[in-house]
């Protein structure tokens, strides 16, 4: 599967996306520049974290209508697959191929730690190499990452299954003291109706080797990227 | 709109920082009465930070070279080689009086020009670690400056996308008026592609790069008197802004551009702005250097000379190009959405000469205004040693539990995790080992290599004497980076004290430096790059002396780096190194009994290389599961850390010679524990033996609690004393 990475301007974590991606593909993607309008030949698009327009205005408003954005609209529709990590999710979201909206953190902090989460779905093409409900540990590193929905949007979210990742406790347990952000049910990941679309907060791809304190994150790249294309 | 010839008076030199003298020295060299924008100039390069006159006759003793040594301190930031053919490019630098005014921007800016200064010599950063000093936490200011330099360092680090990795946090009523943000930052180049910032070619043009001129941060805000400013409207904070998002633009766009090879020289705008980086260029390569201010791109309308060339607007740099290349290096910073003006051109006549709207505003001689710069012998006093502290003459404590609780708990010892979560210490996927060990271990791409990195200081110990707190602080940073299995490198420092002008603060500087300089020179382990911060003091009143040592440390083979956390019950515990007791200056005596007394720790920095070399073979041949360096409240501490860190806890049934107040909390220098499998006890006892190395089988890990002669804690209580400070006080 033939992947690339999106780079806007104010993107840091867009060097983490494709070393990950190499590690578990032995292909480095292909790195996307904002101000293409057009995307390259892929089968998976990432969206990487950081910073975007130094998040000046909303988190990710500003990236989601940038020209490389439409063509990512256009992309998801046919059922190219991408995935929205950390700002990435942010920015899937102010461009309406997500449901709801990430806002500050309850504490008001920037937080940088592992967490788990409890995988809600493990039916999804990003997360097959998982099994449901087993609980993963990965990092997380964000000032607003508390996912809100309406009421309505979240009742048919959670009905079609579209709920991917919970924070949980160690046990998988998705309690409130592991609800660090103050996110409505715990959610840390969600898919789009038709399941092609992936937005979560917490970053798989810094704990994919040894050296990096484990190796929960790779399923999800491993999932995506070795299925058939 | 300031004037550029309003009339020089003693009270506008004085508002500059010149002396009298000083200022005799420069109608001398100039033959005339400067213009105010001259004066400005003069006033930039010949203060304190820009000229080190206090302090450079003292820090020309310190080793500087050794054969990794590529570039030493003189340039934005030293540079080391480590094989592979890359280089480590790092150093320190403090932002301590505009943190205390404004945390938030102070603290940040304070971050971002540190990472400006090494990716302006051509590297990566792959590291940033900090060093703060806080005042009481009871003082009402405290709370408040915690919170806003530690968002101000994450809000700056974690947008621009450096793991923050490491650093120290202190609490100390010395510093209640003047708090101290040493910002420290580590890259990584590749040896063929380093960059200095010395012109060379005439005729070449000087180009402006990154975000507009505004402003903030013109020195002279603290004198925008109404002799000269008509209107005070115009004055602003002299806290700069900082933007880390151009900063991240700025550093992709200039290591773009150095790899396109359009760049002669290249020099970041900190301190003292478009001047100082203006006249380095020109000085460093004798060539002189015009400038055109109607170039430069503005923020406001309607700056003056004046402003222009004093301004620390945030996120600039300025570079000699390759004239050919123009239109490759304009398209990159275009790319970027940044500012690429041309300004000025290197000529021949070692002049710098500055113009705006068709008037010469400054016509000075380039080379004398950094080498002509004022340099004192300042005179200094060495202050009266303080006596030993006679452990037998301390009383011994009742119940040790509950003084190893009250310990861990204490501000200075408890876990700092409520700082470091607040820093994104993961970002570039390479951060080995996390903030809260001995040092931060950060892997090298593309290589199997690694950094190991920490930043130490024992102010209490620099108090009481300077000298031995110099050397102290040097040997902790290197036994920090042993202990994580490197072999420690070089070192930046950072030297924050009170006014120079009183001898005996001149006396711990001087005594600072010559013990920083000994302890180097003894662990090969050179100084490549500093800052010197002076006056910090409020009300007359000094803080205490701290000269902040950075240290760098390299792994060969990263996958070897040793933690701190004990592995499994069974493995049996060492202490390397000797064991005198030694209470004096010690947290015990603070915190226990409320004394600040007697003679620090004393450093044998020829036991300290043995001991570091031993433990350090012990890792790197496997010998080692786990390893601590004893520091701060001792060995009872240490091993209370190192059980925290694994959950695991540990049965002692053996303790260095002395009442128990002495072995358990003294703070003697140059030793480590260790935990090593029971089959591997005699091997690791002979290994230290054939050094002369002392080592003792303190006993055994295991179970849930941390047993001790005399005492039982349970692992969890440990912890939770331990993680409960810093988040219930800053709740308030």
């Amino acid at each position: 599967m033939k992947a690339a990475v999106v780079v806007f301007p104010g993107i840091n974590r867009e060097r983490d996306m494709a070393k990950a991606v190499e590690l578990v593909s032995g292909t480095k993607p292909v790195m996307v520049w904002h101000g293409m309008s057009e995307l390259p030949k892929v089968d998976l698009v990432l969206v990487p974290g950081g910073f975007s327009y130094g998040d000046y205005l909303r988190c990710g408003a500003i990236a989601a209508r940038s020209p490389i954005m439409r063509a990512i609209i256009d992309g998801a529709a046919k059922g190219l697959n991408v995935i929205g990590i950390c700002n990435g999710f942010q920015i899937l979201t102010e461009a309406r191929l997500l449901p709801g909206v990430l806002m500050r953190n309850k504490d008001l902090n920037f937080v940088c730690r592992d967490v788990h989460l409890k995988v809600e779905n493990a039916a999804t093409r990003f997360t097959a190499r998982y099994s449901a409900g087993q609980t993963i540990r990965v990092p997380v590193a964000h000032g607003e990452g508390n996912y809100f929905a309406d009421a309505e949007t979240l009742k048919r979210i959670e009905g079609e299954g579209q709920v991917v990742f919970r924070y949980a406790d160690a046990q998988g347990n998705a309690s409130q003291d592991a609800n660090f952000n103050g996110s409505l049910n715990n959610i840390a990941g969600v898919v789009n109706v038709a399941g092609n679309v992936l937005g979560m907060m917490p970053h798989p791809e810094n704990l994919v080797t040894a050296l990096q304190g484990g190796t929960d994150g790779r399923g999800l790249f491993e999932s995506i990227l070795e299925r058939a294309a | 709109m300031i004037r550029n010839d309003i009339e020089i008076t003693p009270e506008l030199v004085k508002e500059h920082g010149l002396k009298p003298d000083e200022y005799q020295k420069i109608l001398e060299l100039i033959g005339r009465v400067p213009t105010l924008t001259e004066l400005g100039i003069f006033s930039a390069m010949w203060n304190e930070h820009c000229s080190y006159k206090s302090s450079k006759k003292w820090l020309k003793t310190l080793p500087v070279t050794g054969p990794r040594v590529i570039q030493g301190p003189g340039e934005n930031a030293g540079v080391v080689a480590i094989g592979e053919g890359l280089v480590v490019v790092f150093k320190m630098e403090s932002h301590n009086h505009p943190s205390f005014i404004e945390p938030y921007q102070g603290a940040g800016t304070g971050v971002g020009g540190i990472l400006r200064d090494v990716f302006t010599m051509g590297a990566r950063p792959v590291a940033a670690l900090n060093a703060l000093r806080f005042g009481d936490p009871e003082h009402p200011r405290t709370r408040h400056l915690v919170q806003g330099v530690v968002k101000g360092i994450g809000g700056y680090g974690n947008s621009f996308g450096v793991p923050t990795v490491g650093g120290e946090v202190n609490f100390h009523k010395r510093y209640n008026g003047n708090i101290l943000v040493n910002a420290m930052a580590v890259g990584i180049a590749r040896a063929d592609q380093i960059f200095y910032s010395k012109a060379s070619g005439v005729s070449m043009p000087v180009v402006y790069l990154g975000s507009k001129t505004g402003r903030d941060g013109i020195h002279g805000a603290s004198m925008a008197s109404a002799e000269f400013d008509d209107n005070s409207a115009d004055k602003r904070p002299t806290v700069q802004v900082g933007d880390p998002f151009s900063e991240k633009l700025l550093l992709e766009a200039c290591l773009e551009l150095m790899a396109s090879g359009a760049v002669i020289a290249i020099q970041d705008m900190g301190a003292a702005g478009l001047t100082c980086s203006a006249v380095e260029m020109g000085a460093k390569g004798d060539l002189g250097l015009e400038l055109d201010l109607d170039k430069v791109p503005c923020r406001e309308a309607g700056m003056s000379a004046y402003e222009m060339m004093l301004s620390e607007s945030q996120e600039r740099m300025l570079m000699v190009l390759k004239p050919e290349m123009e239109r490759e290096a304009r398209a990159i910073f275009e790319k970027w959405d940044l500012d690429f003006a041309i300004v000025g051109k290197t000529t021949d006549t070692l002049r710098f000469v500055v113009r705006h709207q068709g008037d010469v505003m400054a016509d000075l001689p380039i080379k004398e205004l950094g080498d002509e710069a004022p340099e004192y012998d300042r005179p200094w006093r060495e202050g009266a040693k303080p006596a030993p502290v006679d452990a037998a003459s301390i009383p011994l404590p009742g119940d040790i539990g509950a003084v190893i609780l009250k310990l861990l708990g204490s501000p200075d010892l408890a876990s700092r995790r409520w700082v470091w979560e607040q820093y994104d210490h993961l970002i570039l996927g390479n951060t080995v080992q996390r903030p809260g060990g001995d040092a931060a271990v950060v892997a090298l791409d593309g290589t199997c290599q690694g950094l190991a990195i920490t930043v130490d200081v024992s102010p209490r110990y620099c108090e009481a004497d300077p000298f031995e707190g110099g050397k102290q602080a040097v040997a902790e940073t290197w036994r920090n980076l042993t202990a994580v299995g490197a072999l420690p490198i070089a070192i930046t420092d950072n030297l924050n004290f009170g006014n120079p002008e009183k001898p005996e603060i001149m006396g711990q500087l001087v005594g600072a430096i010559k013990g920083i300089g000994e302890a180097a020179r003894a662990l090969d382990y050179p100084i490549v790059s500093g800052n010197v911060s002076l006056y910090n003091e409020t009300n007359g009143i000094g803080i205490l002396p701290t000269p902040a040592i950075g240290g760098v440390g390299l792994l060969e083979d990263v996958t070897k780096s040793s933690t701190l956390a004990f592995k499994r019950a069974g493995d049996a515990i060492l202490l390397v190194g000797a064991t005198t007791g030694h209470l004096g200056q010690s947290v015990y005596l603070r915190e226990i009994e409320g004394r600040e007394e007697g003679a620090p720790p004393p450093v044998d920095l020829a036991a300290e290389k043995r001991n570091g070399d031993a433990v350090r073979a012990l890792i790197l041949d496997g010998t080692a599961t786990a390893v601590h360096d004893l520091s701060d409240g001792g060995l009872a501490i240490a091993l209370a850390e190192m059980a925290m860190a694994s959950g695991i806890g540990a049965m002692i049934d053996a303790l260095p010679a002395g009442p128990a107040h002495a072995a358990l909390f003294g703070e003697d220098q140059a030793r480590y524990l260790l935990t090593v499998a029971p089959s591997d006890e005699a091997k690791a006892a002979a290994a230290c033996k054939a050094a002369g190395v002392a080592i003792q089988r303190l006993g055994v890990t295991g179970g849930d609690a941390l047993v001790l002669p005399g005492a039982a804690v349970l692992v969890s209580r440990l912890k939770d004393a331990h993680e409960g400070w810093f988040p219930a006080y800053m709740q308030g």
